[in-house]
């Protein structure tokens, strides 16, 4: 979709604010909400794409402004709703209760299984790599532009390189599709490649002396 | 005025994008710190019921990435890097195998680049799409990198963001951005400053930032 969420290129976000202190977490519940995503991806509430497609279809002004952890809350309350994990009444009535008791703390609880699984997640990741049985269409030096127009699901087609050339740096594999994994559509299995833009051609005369790389799945890419 | 409580997030699928009408995604935002915690709060009663989820997890989890996995990882490999000429050629050909060397790798890093600072070349990092960050050598990232200033204007105008962070790569020189959009995660490998042959890796590792490691500064020496 051609949501706010495909920020690159777009003006009038003023200067960055990047205090030094940061810390990891600015409140407790970011913490939950954290490990509220592997907890819920395994639950089969949603896999990567979807999730992110989830983000992407909050309200632009709300995408804007809210905190980063509460753009994954809203996904997270949208998928578990759809896939039964939540009831939507019985949420409402819960938000409810903790707001009127915002002392109230959950009582600890325990589950050792998970705190391996975690263990193992943290330390090996996932695999998004899909195999191929077709030979990639592009090789290094290849030019290629980028297909233009809408749409209309998730993509990873950012709308700064639509219609732009650019040559293709690296051809790093095949992996799942975001586009049809997001929608419900299977995992695909899709060339991913680093294609090179030099500077001018994004921004013009803006863009001198600059580079820029973005990966970017084969169906993305027209033959120059 | 919509208050959070009459904007349950209950929308279901939507056929393509949404356009007019209720947002398939939440309702209207709650605001304060207050209003989330209670949310959260509603939503891992539920997950505990369920048995998808338990405190200790969450404790256990969030505990590494305040405790152990962090910029000092990316700052290990750096100094690394710069004393192992070995090391840093591994690094540059297979950051993911260089950095399993030295126990550094898992989740949201399992394919990672290295891009190497020159004199000819300052390479600066970004997600425009969303959040993709190298977790296993720089921990979570910091808000600004996911907030939209950051990832709207690295693409089009690095220089002026780098300024920002108070650093200028010089007129001469190649800016390359690299926007993770895929499950490929970059960070950046700095140039070692000068006047410090002979450092031991531990002091070298002792100036990297994460900010030159997401390619914002540079590494200098403390005056």
């Amino acid at each position: 979709m051609d949501g706010i969420h495909d920020l690159g290129g777009r003006h009038g976000f003023g200067p960055i604010h990047h205090p030094d202190d940061e810390p990891v977490f600015h409140s407790d519940w970011e913490k939950t909400v954290l490990v509220m995503f592997p907890a819920m991806a395994m639950a089969g509430a949603f896999n990567l794409d979807e999730f992110r497609h989830g983000m992407e279809q909050i309200p632009p002004h709300d995408y804007i402004t809210a905190r980063y952890y509460e753009h994954w809350i809203d996904s997270m309350i949208h998928y578990g709703v759809d896939r039964g994990i939540f009831d939507a009444d019985e949420l409402e009535r819960r938000i409810q209760h903790y707001r009127d008791n915002p002392d109230e703390q959950l009582p600890p609880s325990s589950k050792p299984e998970m705190v391996e699984t975690l263990k193992g997640l943290i330390a090996s990741g996932d695999d998004y790599h899909r195999p191929n049985d077709e030979p990639a269409k592009f090789a290094t030096g290849d030019r290629v532009t980028v297909v233009d127009g809408p749409s209309l699901g998730h993509t990873r087609r950012a709308g700064y390189v639509r219609g732009r050339t650019g040559t293709i740096a690296t051809l790093h594999g095949s992996y799942v599709y975001p586009d049809t994994n997001a929608m419900g559509e299977g995992e695909g299995s899709e060339y991913v490649y680093t294609v090179e833009f030099a500077g001018e051609e994004l921004w013009g005369d803006e863009g001198a002396n600059t580079t820029i790389y973005i990966d970017l799945w084969e169906p993305y890419l027209l033959p120059a | 005025m919509t208050t959070p409580a009459e904007a349950p997030n209950s929308g279901g699928h939507t056929d393509g994008f949404p356009s007019q009408g209720p947002h398939p995604v939440a309702g209207t935002f709650p605001r304060s710190d207050a209003e989330v915690a209670a949310r959260v709060k509603a939503m891992e009663s539920i997950l505990v019921e369920k048995n998808l989820i338990a405190s200790d997890a969450i404790d256990y989890m969030s505990s590494v990435f305040e405790n152990e996995v962090g910029p000092h990882l990316g700052a290990k490999a750096t100094a690394r890097a710069w004393v192992d000429p070995e090391f840093k050629l591994l690094l540059l050909a297979d950051a993911t195998a260089a950095c399993h060397q030295i126990d550094i790798g898992g989740i949201q890093g399992e394919e990672m680049i290295v891009l190497e600072n020159t004199e000819d070349v300052h390479n600066i990092v970004v997600c425009t799409l969303c959040s993709c960050y190298p977790w296993p050598v720089l921990g979570l990232p910091p808000n600004w990198y996911k907030y939209p200033a950051y990832r709207a204007r690295t693409v089009r105008d690095p220089r002026g963001v780098m300024a920002e962070f108070g650093f200028d790569p010089g007129p001469d020189v190649e800016v390359k951005v690299w926007d993770s959009s895929a499950e490929l995660r970059y960070w950046v490998l700095p140039r070692r400053p000068e006047g410090t042959e002979g450092w031991g890796e531990e002091e070298l590792a002792a100036l990297v930032t994460r900010d030159s490691l997401i390619g914002l500064t540079d590494v200098s020496v403390p005056e």
